[in-house]
This record gives structure tokens, sequence and C-alpha cells, in this order.
């Protein structure tokens, strides 16, 4: 996997540190150029609010965008992946970055925050062979995504409302994949080993 | 739901992990970052880290212990004990933890569930509650909060807590099981996941705990001991547990 670059997106949203020690298990360089970077990585825990502040201040929310145009890839983690959305519903509504169309909305689920391991399954098997990495036929199954579900770490109290979802858990959009950007609400950074098959599988179509 | 999660405890002194009955008399049986690691190998959902001598006396090193712990463990991980501000929880969550835990320091100022949740978010603020005969407990449990454990509770996700991490004091470190009915009851007063902990003995306490919150913390039943959490979810899996599967 050397030879990555990936740049991580550092605007003041949380778990930076977590989502850097699993790329530099995997072998990435990690650079701070996040227009040039073969991957970049848009993390985040909190408020959509103050996270979108913080993008917007560091003029990261224009070269993200610009980057997504480019058709580059980007992998938003979590309250990453909802800050890529139209808007957020957080805080009586909060603007989006807009790569991907769509909400983040207030779950509904038997408890929230909804927090703990849960599978992740592709969205209709007709999708299996297209989903995630189009580019490779065989995507899912590459990704760890197996079959029948594998497992990963989620903790949060919204979630995308989107077309572009192309995983879900119990009911809930877990992948979403729009043009360049992958988005992932759940933590492949705190996911053990299906978290790094996961994060390698995103290194290596970087 | 979310798969049923298993959460052993280390608690943490000095940098050590320590160990006691009912708060008393403690001894060190290992590094907390070795201890961690062995347990998510053996199958840990989360890890929780608690710095019991925070409270009693504030001289932890709890961001090196989570940077340390953070490097190792690939799990999600809480960590505890002497939080008092919303700068000493940013600098733990920095430093690579997932959550926060506070308890005194909530009891004292229950606005800072509030501070903590705006910034940090819900997910990552965990409120434990130290309870016996329905009451909360203060200060490594040394005193009465003069609180009812419901009341408490309904505060805390009124004011934002993601997670109550509920510890029966009279059951802890007896493996007598649970107190189901205590949880039962917070399962119907919050709308919070509940990580209950306090008297697993067997896998039957934690089977039935599992029944009535989202996850089981594991201390004094695992004598320190990651082989014995690989056997426990082999009997829990007998049960009927739906446990993740960590390979």
């Amino acid at each position: 996997m050397t030879g990555h670059t990936v740049a991580i997106c550092r605007y003041g949203a949380g778990n930076v540190r977590s989502v850097e020690l699993a790329l530099a298990r995997l072998g990435a360089e990690l650079v701070d150029d996040v227009e040039g970077a073969d991957l970049a990585i848009l993390p985040g825990v909190g408020s959509a609010r103050s996270a979108m502040e913080g993008l917007k201040e560091r003029g990261t929310d224009v070269v993200l965008r610009e980057r997504h145009a480019a058709g580059k890839p980007i992998l938003g983690i979590c309250l990453g992946l909802q800050l890529a959305l139209d808007e957020s519903e957080e805080d009586g509504g909060v603007p989006g970055l807009g790569l991907v169309p769509g909400r983040a909305v207030r779950l509904h689920s038997e408890r929230v925050p909804r927090i703990g391991w849960a599978q992740v399954e592709p969205v209709g098997s007709d999708l299996l062979g297209q989903s995630l990495f189009r580019s490779e036929p065989t995507g899912v199954s590459d990704l760890g995504l197996r079959r029948g579900g594998e497992a990963f770490w989620f903790a949060h109290s919204y979630a995308a409302e989107t077309e572009a979802t192309v995983a879900t858990s119990e009911g809930v959009s877990a992948i979403v994949e729009h043009g360049s950007f992958t988005g992932v609400q759940f933590h492949p950074e705190k996911s053990g080993a299906a978290g790094a098959r996961f994060l390698e599988r995103c290194l290596s179509r970087a | 739901m979310p798969l049923p999660r298993l959460i052993p405890c280390l608690d943490v002194a000095a940098g050590r992990v320590v160990k006691g009955i009912k708060f008393q008399g403690l001894r060190d049986v290992g590094d907390p970052v070795e201890l961690g690691a062995a347990y998510s190998d053996a199958g840990a959902d989360e890890l929780v880290f608690l710095d019991i001598s925070a409270t009693v006396d504030a001289g932890l090193s709890a961001v090196d212990v989570a940077a340390r712990v953070a490097e190792q463990v690939t799990i999600p991980f809480t960590f505890g004990g002497g939080i008092r501000t919303l700068d000493d929880a940013t600098a733990v969550l920095e430093a690579g933890a997932d959550k926060i835990s506070v308890n005194s320091a909530a009891l004292a100022r229950p606005e800072l569930i509030e501070e903590l949740a705006r910034v940090l978010g819900s997910q990552a603020v965990v409120v434990a509650i130290d309870t016996e005969d329905g009451r909360v407990r203060s200060h490594a449990a040394t005193r009465d909060a003069v609180r009812d454990t419901l009341e408490w509770a309904r505060e805390c996700e009124q004011r934002g807590a993601g997670e109550l991490l509920v510890t029966s004091i009279d059951r802890d470190g007896t493996q007598n099981g649970y107190d189901l009915e205590l949880l039962a009851r917070l399962r119907d007063a919050v709308s919070l996941p509940v990580i209950a902990s306090g008297g697993a003995g067997n896998a039957q306490h934690i089977a039935a705990a599992l029944e009535v919150s989202q996850a089981a913390l594991l201390a004094s039943i695992l004598h320190e001991r990651p082989a014995r959490l690989v056997t426990l979810r082999e009997e829990l899996r007998d049960l009927g547990v739906n446990l993740r599967d960590a390979a």
C-alpha cells in the first residue's frame, strides 16, 4: 500500500488521530495537501454547524468541492459523510458541502445515539456488481463487505437520506457513493480488522 | 439495534491497571496498553479505562494513556476519571479516545454534560452513574450525591448525554449477578444506550443483563485474563446471544 498519499482534513472536528494511526498502519504516506493527495479523508465527529464553520474558515470546503469536481477520491467518515450532503437537519438546518444529493436526518432508532457494532450490507443484489468501487466488479467482497453482513462500529444520532446509498445497516444508510466521493457512516478506523480491510481497499483504489 | 457489546473495564491509577473490590484495596495488575490490546484480540467490542485515582488525587496523565492505547488498539475506547472540563475531554479525544466518561464532575455541575455534548457530540459523552439502593453516589462511590438514580439518568439524557454507564456499587466485584431490576427500570426511564456494570459472575448473568441493556461492562469476572473473554464469548453464543464476529 505504500506510495499512496493521503491528506486528512483538519478542521477542528475530532477523531483525526485515530484515522491517522489507522492509515499509518496500512503504510499510507500522510500529507497536508488536500488538493493533491491521492486520497483525501474528511473525518469528523460532533456538531454539523461547528464542523462546517471549521471547514469554511480554513477554505477546505472550496478545496473539497474542486477535488470532487475533478473526480479525485474523497472518503468521508461519519460526520464527514453527513457534511458532504446538501444539508443536515441538525440545529434547525445546516447547509452542507453539496457533493452528494441528499440530507442528514435525525435517527428514529429505538436507542439514540445509535452506538455499537452493526452489520453492513449492500443495497439490492443487482448493485453487488457495480457498487463501491465500480471500476472493480467484485468490489463489495473486496472491501470486506461480505454477504450476510460484516459488522462495523457506529456512533451517531443522524444519518444520510440519499439515493446515493449503496449499503445499509439496519435500514440506516451506511455507505454512500457519488462520483469520486465515498462516505461511510461507521468508523472504519475503529472497526478492528474489518475496518482495516475497508480502508486498505479505499487506499488501493485511490 | 446494534449488536450487544461486551466491554472489559480497566481501572487505572498512575498509569497502571489496578484492581480492587468495592473500590477498596487496590493492587497493580498490569499495563493498560498491553491488557487493552489483549482484550481487543480476544474479541472485546469496546474498552473502558477508568482512572480511579483521579477524583481523589488529580495527578493523572489520562492523555498519555489514551494516546498509547490508541496506537495499539483498533476498537473504540472510553476514557473516564478526572475529566472536569471541556478542555480535559477534548484533550483525551484528540489523543484517540472515542468517548469520555464523566461522573462526579457532572454531579457537581450538571451543565458540564451540555457543554461536552454541544461541542463533542452526544455520542462521545458517557455519564457514569454509581448507584446503591436507588441513590447516586459520587467521588468513587465514597459520598452520597443526594440524588435519585432514575431521576439523574433522565436529567443526563435531557442534558445531552449519549450513553449511561451504570454501576451497582453493592454488586461491584461480588460476581453475584447484575442488578436486573434497576437495569429494567433504566431501560424504561431513558432511550439512551445503557452499559450495565457490577456483578457479572458468569455467562448467564451477562446474557440476562444484555436482555435489558445494550452493553455489559466486564471487570472482576475477567481477572485480567483475556483468555476468559474468549470462553465467555463462546458461552454467551451458546446461550443465544448474538455477538459480533470479531475475526
